[in-house]
């Protein structure tokens, strides 16, 4: 546990670095369980990514994310995280963004970003502006929906490109099963159908 | 051998040990020859040499292997030869999920291979979409490919795997192949 405390404030120690070259920037900042997250301004993030790449020495991007607020706006929020590999940092940038806005790309920082910003677009639509290759990863070229949106259901919806693939509705039999966390009892924590609206 | 093939002929099979009345006959030829119907030799041969096409796509796959590898041994059955080319493949062993994006090549992979061909839909997954109620996957192959033989489990024991190509070489024993085919060729030239 001694290591965890030391690199969440390694982490920590960069932060006052980033408030100073982002100024207002940052919306927020929170820590959670020694974790270390930064919530910024759209137009701030392709700068915190530089800033963390180049000075501070965040070397590698673990992974890029993106949620669906479904009903707020601004609606999606990305989330990237960010490590180094030498004191083991880690930092997670997040930002939100409006349906009709693209993100900027950190290709130029990180090669990483290529696969997981084609995977963003692919599930749930962002568009990236300065993406060389942007095209669906997991589904087809041409598939109309972005699945983990809130608004798509989880049993699909029909579509048809002849000679590429086609989908269908599975049928739920009263599901989605989904598990409650939290509640008092096994019984009612596990996977059972639960009625939406 | 002689006993898988019993037909209506069984009197017939007794072989006989007489001198050869004719010199063209060769006792030791015509001791090796049995009686049977030309479907009964037709299905002993392709139900004992099913030389199977293995789809595997998800954890049913490993199974599949180790069906086929030597604790299990499917060489028992003339089936150890997995062929990865359809054009050499008799059975298709779908094993594992089938997501859409790979339907159409499952699909294609099927349609490539020549007749007589059999679908075994291996595990839930295969059969039914299995756990998968999702966007992303098919709700069973049969939706795209006629499927012989189902087999449960998630995934089935290579057991279950056996017991699903045996009971797939009991279907193959029991169809009409020439028959079948003399009654399309009236059919088509009448």
């Amino acid at each position: 546990m001694s290591t965890t405390a030391t690199e969440s404030a390694v982490a920590k120690s960069d932060i006052p670095a980033l408030r100073e070259a982002l100024a207002d920037g940052i919306v927020s900042e929170v820590e959670f369980r020694g974790e270390h997250t930064l919530n910024l301004s759209l137009e701030a993030l392709p700068k915190a990514l530089a800033h963390c790449k180049e000075k501070l020495g965040y070397e590698m991007l673990l992974d890029i994310s993106s949620l669906d607020h479904f009903g707020d706006d601004p609606r999606f929020e990305m989330v990237y995280e960010l490590a180094s590999l030498d004191d083991r940092r880690h930092l997670r940038l997040k930002a939100k963004v409006s349906e009709d806005e693209a993100v900027p790309s950190a290709i130029h920082l990180w090669k990483a970003a290529d696969w997981h910003e084609r995977e963003v677009w692919d599930m749930m639509g962002i568009p990236f502006s300065g993406h060389p290759n942007l095209k669906r990863i997991l589904m087809w070229e041409g598939y109309p929906y972005f699945p983990l949106r809130k608004d798509f259901p989880l049993a699909g919806r029909p579509t048809e490109m002849p000679d590429v693939a086609f989908t269908g509705v599975a049928p739920l039999e009263g599901g989605p099963f989904v598990t409650a966390p939290g509640a008092e009892t096994i019984a009612k924590r596990e996977p059972r159908a639960r009625h939406q609206e | 051998m002689s006993h898988h093939l019993a037909g209506e002929q069984s009197p017939a099979m007794e072989s006989t040990v007489t001198t050869p009345a004719h010199a063209a006959y060769d006792s030791k030829i015509e001791g090796n020859i049995i009686f049977t119907r030309v479907d009964a030799a037709i299905n002993w041969m392709r139900k004992n040499s099913l030389w199977p096409m293995p789809m595997g796509l998800a954890c049913c796959a490993i199974e599949l292997m180790a069906t086929a590898s030597s604790r299990f041994d499917i060489s028992r059955f003339g089936m150890e030869v997995m062929r990865f080319s359809p054009r050499q493949a008799d059975v298709m062993i779908v094993a594992g999920t089938v997501t859409y994006k790979m339907a159409l090549a499952v699909k294609r992979v099927w349609d490539q291979m020549p007749e007589p061909k059999w679908c075994i839909a291996m595990g839930a997954c295969a059969s039914s979409g299995g756990m998968y109620r999702s966007y992303a996957v098919l709700q069973g192959i049969d939706r795209l490919i006629p499927v012989d033989v189902y087999i449960s489990g998630c995934p089935p024991r290579p057991e279950a795997l056996i017991e699903g190509l045996m009971k797939l070489q009991e279907k193959i024993e029991l169809e009409h192949s020439t028959q079948d085919q003399k009654r399309a060729f009236f059919e088509e030239n009448a």
